[in-house]
């Protein structure tokens, strides 16, 4: 049977019908599909795709798996290094991970990696099971947050026998993926699902938990914890300092997307938390977070703009949702950076003026620098501005917990991979250390920490 | 979940609930808030810790009945739970240091200002308090705020009680009498704290205000709190919620409390007209 050049296509909502709910966009694979896109892969002796999963996802043995039919196993080997295959499979970047080194894409289009992963974990969770609860014998083991970096650093340290106590500011774990990521993105029901796998378990969830305010970290080691993980994310949102900032109209895209996300704006009012969005909405940024901003806003019935200081090229967004988001019709404005937001005498935001960009010179971060072309100011009248340029690294641990040490962007410095801070027996990861970064990266980086706490804690024992 | 042990009403539209929190009272020291949510629908509000039992393990909320979710709130009984409850929040207040302070309290301000007066007054200062409302239904806590101030002065819009006039009338009257005021705290409706801290200004006399900023998360990761304070942004739920009064934008503040207006009304009617959880049918 001759290759097939191309991906298996994941059936979509049809874009007319999806900008009217908030329900997922990409249904994913049916079983047929499924067996289709494994055929594709080539079971290659140097599976290169490897070397792209930040978690080490064994991917040639799992579509195998799937291959012969025997879900189960390949849902076992995923599980064996993954513990969100479901989210993974969903919001990875795959292009830029394991779809970019896979043999098959030298010639042709990669093996749909991500896709296979979310049919197999799809399947596993629609299927009854039972999850057998470790026994916790090896000591107490903080993490401090519940996002991906701690759920995985938490699920993995339970598996090796530590009794885990993860706390979460929120009423609600999951980090971004339950207050960022949207609905139609990442259904809420699958975060909690795979939640609810991390508890089975054995791992202690305590909700509405602040480390640096409820408690400190030096309190945690005062209560019996052996050593703690701290995984709080990016979550503080940037501003751009431009006159009208405080304009009513204005959100981060962060409360705007906690607004309709966590607190369910978009079902106001049976849901309590309200959202205010006029006829036509700007989104400054150009990364995920702007797509799903601009998406989310569209749903809610606006006219949605993006507006970005470079090229389409340069959009750090996964192709994927900038593609669902032109089909859907979100507007782009390349090249432009705002420069004030303007106002009426309510106070609320009624237009935007932005100037025009030209790429320069490469900087450091090795795409060409955006330069504002003089004179060239415009104003579009807009509703709403959305600023999504990005989020620095929590401040609240570091600031409550002295000895550990922060760089000048406020990430915890750590000493190796393993993230190691300069505080005894506290361990980092995620988006606290990297800042903003993706889902995998965080949950590579809770595995490795977790492998760490482990190696930690048992040569402490010894000595 | 977190358990009602104890509920007073103290006025028609103000309530007090002791709420079982252990954590949270260990912790809690006078200016810190909390965030709630009553349940799976429902909004995030900020109160403030009134008072706190460490040995009980509660704290005390006391709030007013302005819209949706504290109305809801003052349904509940002794008993009832509430699904979330996080905190303590924002900056506690530097009580230390002061030798005369006046503490200024209007409407359910009031029950805000309590835990602070009582903090200068055990600290040792000499403390001097005001509170008014509109109508003498409204005064609450007069008995709790004389036990922990060295003179009370009380004050009613309409003059059903104690001074017919503003709180700002008798503040006034003390800063023309009492040379040697170090601090001023006023918390109450935005107009009248902004007032407050123009008195002040006039006297050079500083003034600590509590901003009540439309907060989500608390824990500064949304900015929907900002304000703008000597003309720089602030986040009032990791920066404040007390700031100094004379550097404060009040009419920002007033700005952003109204832009929900239209939302707070339908949840509110919404609510009455489809025989929901507020028992009116
Ligand atoms: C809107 C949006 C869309 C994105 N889309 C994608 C995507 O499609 N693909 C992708 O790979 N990446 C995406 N990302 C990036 C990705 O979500 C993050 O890199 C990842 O979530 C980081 O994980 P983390 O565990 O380090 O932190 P987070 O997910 O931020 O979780 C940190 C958790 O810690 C809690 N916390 C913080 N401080 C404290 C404290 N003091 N005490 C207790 N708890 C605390 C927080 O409430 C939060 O729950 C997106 C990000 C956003 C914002
Ligand atoms: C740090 C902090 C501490 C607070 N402590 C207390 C307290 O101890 N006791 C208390 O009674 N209230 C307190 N508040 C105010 C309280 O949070 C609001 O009254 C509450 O959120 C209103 O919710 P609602 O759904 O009942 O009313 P909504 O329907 O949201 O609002 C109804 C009316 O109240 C106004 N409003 C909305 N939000 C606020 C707000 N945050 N502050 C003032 N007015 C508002 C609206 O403009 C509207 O006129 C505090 C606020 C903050 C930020
Ligand atoms: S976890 Fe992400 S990077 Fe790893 S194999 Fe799965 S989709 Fe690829
Ligand atoms: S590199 Fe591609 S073709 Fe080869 S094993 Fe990995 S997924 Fe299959
Ligand atoms: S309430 Fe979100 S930053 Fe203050």
């Amino acid at each position: 049977m001759p290759l097939k050049p191309n991906k298996t296509p994941m059936p979509v909502q049809d874009s007319k019908e999806r900008i009217k709910n908030f329900n997922e966009v990409a249904l994913g694979y049916s079983e047929a599909d499924a067996l289709k896109e494994a055929e594709r892969c080539l079971n290659c002796k140097k599976p290169l795709c490897k070397q792209g999963c930040p978690v080490e996802v064994p991917i040639p043995e799992f579509i195998q798996a799937i291959k012969e039919k025997d879900y189960e196993k390949a849902i076992e080997i995923l599980k064996s290094k993954n513990n969100l295959p479901a989210i993974c499979g969903r919001v990875c970047p795959q292009e830029n991970q394991c779809e970019k080194y896979c043999v098959m894409g030298k010639k042709h289009e990669p093996v749909a990696i991500g896709r296979l992963e979310r049919w197999v974990a799809d399947w596993d969770l629609n299927r009854k099971k039972e999850v057998k609860s470790i026994e916790a014998t090896k000591g107490k083991v903080a993490v401090v947050g519940a996002g991906p970096a701690g759920l995985t650093a938490a699920a993995d340290l339970a598996k090796m026998g530590y009794k885990v106590t993860v706390f979460e500011a929120f009423h609600k774990a999951g980090g971004v993926l339950v207050y960022g990521i949207p609905e139609f993105r990442l259904p809420k029901e699958i975060v909690k699902r795979e939640v609810e796998y991390i508890k089975q378990l054995g791992v202690e969830l305590k909700l509405n938990f602040i480390i640096g305010k409820t408690k400190t970290i030096d309190e945690l080691f005062e209560d019996g914890y052996e050593a703690v993980f701290i995984a709080t994310g990016a979550g503080l949102p940037r501003f751009m300092n431009i006159p009208g900032e405080n304009l009513n109209g204005v959100y981060s895209a962060n409360e705007f997307l906690t607004r309709v996300n966590l607190m369910k704006a978009y079902r106001f009012p049976e849901y309590k938390t309200p959202i205010r969005v006029g006829k036509r909405v700007a989104v400054i940024g150009g990364g995920n977070v702007a797509m799903d901003a601009a998406r989310t806003a569209l749903r809610l019935g606006a006219e949605s703009y993006v507006i970005y200081r470079r090229s389409e090229k340069e959009m750090p967004a996964r192709l994927e949702e900038i593609h669902h988001a032109k089909e859907e019709g979100v507007k782009f404005k390349f090249l432009a950076n705002p420069v004030e937001i303007i106002g009426n005498e309510k106070g609320e935001v009624i237009a935007i003026k932005c100037i025009d960009m030209e790429l320069g010179e490469p900087d450091e971060s090795g795409r060409r620098r955006p330069i504002p072309k003089e004179g060239s100011e415009w104003v579009m009248e807009v509703d709403n501005v959305i600023i999504a340029i990005g989020n620095s690294p929590n401040p609240l641990v570091p600031r409550t917990t002295p000895d550990i040490e922060t760089t000048k962007w406020g990430t915890i410095v750590v000493k190796n991979e393993d993230g190691e801070t300069t505080k005894e027996g506290v361990f980092a990861g995620g988006d606290i250390v990297t800042g903003a970064a993706t889902v995998i990266e965080a949950m590579g980086a809770g595995k490795r920490a977790a492998r760490a706490i482990d190696q930690y804690l048992t040569n402490k024992k010894i000595m | 979940m977190y358990r009602i042990i104890r509920k007073k009403v103290l006025a028609p539209t103000m309530k007090l609930i002791e709420v079982e929190a252990p954590d949270i009272a260990a912790k809690v020291l006078p200016g810190n808030f909390v965030i709630l949510r009553i349940d799976e629908k429902g909004e995030r509000i900020p109160l403030t810790v009134a008072d706190y039992d460490r040995k009980k393990g509660t704290i005390t909320l006391i709030f007013q009945e302005v819209g949706y979710t504290t109305k809801h709130l003052g349904r509940l009984e002794e008993g009832d739970a509430l699904l979330d409850l996080v905190g303590p929040l924002g900056e506690h207040m530097q009580i230390e240091g002061y030798k005369k302070v006046i503490c200024v309290g209007g409407g359910s301000g009031t029950a805000l200002l309590y835990p602070k007066t009582k903090a200068f007054y055990e600290a040792g200062a000499k403390v001097l308090t005001i509170t008014g409302a509109r109508t003498k239904e409204l005064l609450i806590l007069l008995d709790e705020l004389d036990a922990v101030s060295d003179e009370l002065y009380v004050t009613t819009d309409d003059g059903s009680y104690g001074h017919h006039g503003f709180v700002t009338d008798i503040l006034k009257e003390l800063l023309d009498k009492h040379d040697d005021v170090d601090l001023v705290v006023a918390i109450g409706p935005v107009p009248m704290m902004k007032a407050c801290a123009e008195l002040t200004r006039e006297y050079g006399v500083k003034c600590i205000v509590s901003l009540n900023a439309i907060m989500v998360d608390g824990t500064g990761m949304c900015g929907g709190c900002r304000v703008i304070v000597g003309g720089e942004t602030k986040f009032t739920c990791v920066d404040g919620p007390a700031f100094d009064g004379h550097l404060v934008d009040f009419d920002d503040l007033m700005r952003r409390l109204s832009y929900y207006k239209k939302h707070e009304e339908e949840v509110l009617s919404n609510e009455c007209c489809s025989g929901g959880e507020c028992k009116c049918h």
